[in-house]
């Protein structure tokens, strides 16, 4: 089966954890802070060492190198940080200017320092420079949390038309319920304990 | 031709100018005259003893007294430079990591300069080998000690970034490349700035003491030429290879940033105990 598959992963405790999500679809993930998101999907992301298989399109998390599978299976914390004092010094190349658009930048914003960025901006600019290397799969941290209700459409309707084009599959935590709703047909919540329950 | 004779009247009489300083510190409450003076009183004690040691030294050419002696040399340099890092390696590469890199660095130029360069008859004659050491390792020491210090101490305040970096997809090396450039620029500053300083603002202190020994200026100015090239491509190489070994520790084999479980942060550290 292609898509991201999950088997008994196992971290920090945490698990077993098996899931898969389908090519182009988005697996809705819900939960109390604390009750361990983050984890799995920095476990997923090979950010932290765990027990149990990871699959991309058949291809094995452990048959790659660690750079290589987060090339791929890309995640996006919710808060994003910047290391250069422009913005175009992240990205390998300027996105195209349609993209830009489409999220509501300034033409210009590639020029930009950095610390002129608001952080709904900085938020929509870390969604493209996570996207710039075309990952295959996504991993999303609360995406629009920083976000206005106009700007949350647009990354919406973004991230979405990414993974249809890409036939990527993503998991997409939110505490936001009716955004789940409105977003995906799967949706799972992992309760305070870690275990985790399949939402109707 | 001798040096002017000095004898522990004149000491005591340089001596007084320390105290001197240690009380205006104490009267002005700034805290430094206790290290001032454990340090001056250290200076004193160290130095007198290996004075005495280095007389029966240097009277033998014995091959393992020699390299007993390195030995301690180096112990000594990598305790200074495991106790002046803020945040430190857990488990033994803490000493070794810095240990192992000036081995490798001060030792090899030690011999090649030895054997090679000043071409001494045994090579390891304590009278040149004991000094050249102890020039090499005192500034490797020093270059190692601030870029490791910069290196651990940048990487724990900017673990998030490191991490945002490797979530992109780039490799350890990539993702700590900015705080690598800095912490070997910062080992090496002080050795190039000495470098580019050296007969403009200060007469370095080997060739100093040359002079006032009766030796020609022409001769010591060639010693300390040889030296400073020594000391800045010795101190260049420990702190490369000190870094390279801490970064390792740092990242484990699939590029994961291991820093809150291989390393743990003092609070004290650099300030004289």
């Amino acid at each position: 089966m292609n898509g991201l598959k999950i088997e008994n992963l196992v971290f920090l405790q945490r698990g077993p954890y098996s899931l898969s999500v389908a090519p182009g679809s988005v697996l809705g993930l819900h939960g109390a802070s604390g009750a361990g998101k983050t984890l799995l999907l920095r476990a997923i992301a090979d950010l932290d060492p765990h027990d149990g298989q990871l699959w991309l399109n058949q291809i094995a998390c452990s048959d790659l190198s660690g750079p290589q599978w987060r090339r791929r299976v890309a995640y996006l914390s919710a808060e994003s940080l910047w290391w250069h004092d422009r913005v175009g010094q992240h990205f390998s190349e300027d996105p195209d200017i349609k993209y830009l658009q489409q999220m509501g930048l300034d033409s210009e914003v590639m020029n930009w320092e950095v610390n002129r960025l608001s952080t709904g901006e900085k938020q929509r600019l870390a969604i493209l420079r996570l996207l710039q290397h075309r990952p295959q799969a996504l991993l999303l941290d609360e995406p629009t949390a920083s976000l206005d209700q106009n700007s949350i459409g647009r990354v919406e309707a973004f991230i979405l038309n990414y993974l249809k084009q890409n036939s990527a599959p993503a998991i997409w935590v939110s505490h936001d319920m009716t955004q789940l709703e409105r977003l995906t047909t799967n949706r799972m919540e992992i309760l305070p304990g870690g275990e985790m329950q399949v939402l109707a | 031709m001798n040096v002017m004779p000095l004898g522990v009247f004149e000491l005591s009489l340089a001596s007084l100018l320390v105290l001197l300083l240690a009380f205006l510190s104490f009267w002005h409450r700034l805290e430094i005259e206790r290290p001032l003076l454990i340090a001056a009183l250290r200076t004193t004690v160290q130095l007198s003893l290996v004075g005495m040691v280095l007389n029966v030294v240097f009277t033998t050419t014995n091959f393992y007294l020699v390299v007993l002696i390195w030995s301690i040399m180096l112990a000594a340099a990598g305790w200074e430079v495991m106790s002046r890092q803020k945040v430190r390696v857990k488990g033994a590469g803490r000493f070794f990591i810095g240990t192992s890199s000036m081995l490798l660095s001060s030792f090899s130029i030690m011999v090649i300069t030895l054997t090679l360069i000043i071409k001494v008859e045994p090579w390891y004659s304590p009278r040149y080998a004991i000094p050249i050491l102890g020039m090499l390792l005192g500034n490797t020491m020093n270059g190692i000690a601030l870029a490791m210090n910069t290196f651990t101490n940048l990487a724990w305040n900017r673990w998030q970034v490191i991490e945002q970096r490797l979530a992109l997809g780039q490799t350890s090396s990539e993702a700590i490349e900015d705080i690598w450039r800095e912490s070997v620029r910062t080992g090496l500053i002080p050795i190039i700035n000495s470098m580019a300083a050296a007969g403009l603002v200060s007469l370095p202190g080997m060739m100093t003491g040359q002079i006032l020994a009766g030796n020609t200026a022409g001769e010591a100015v060639r010693y300390q030429i040889l030296i400073m090239f020594m000391i800045s491509s010795g101190t260049g190489f420990g702190v490369i290879l000190s870094l390279w070994l801490m970064r390792r520790k740092m990242f484990d084999a699939r590029d994961r940033l291991r820093l809150k479980e291989g390393f743990y942060r003092v609070e004290s550290a650099g300030s004289k105990k």
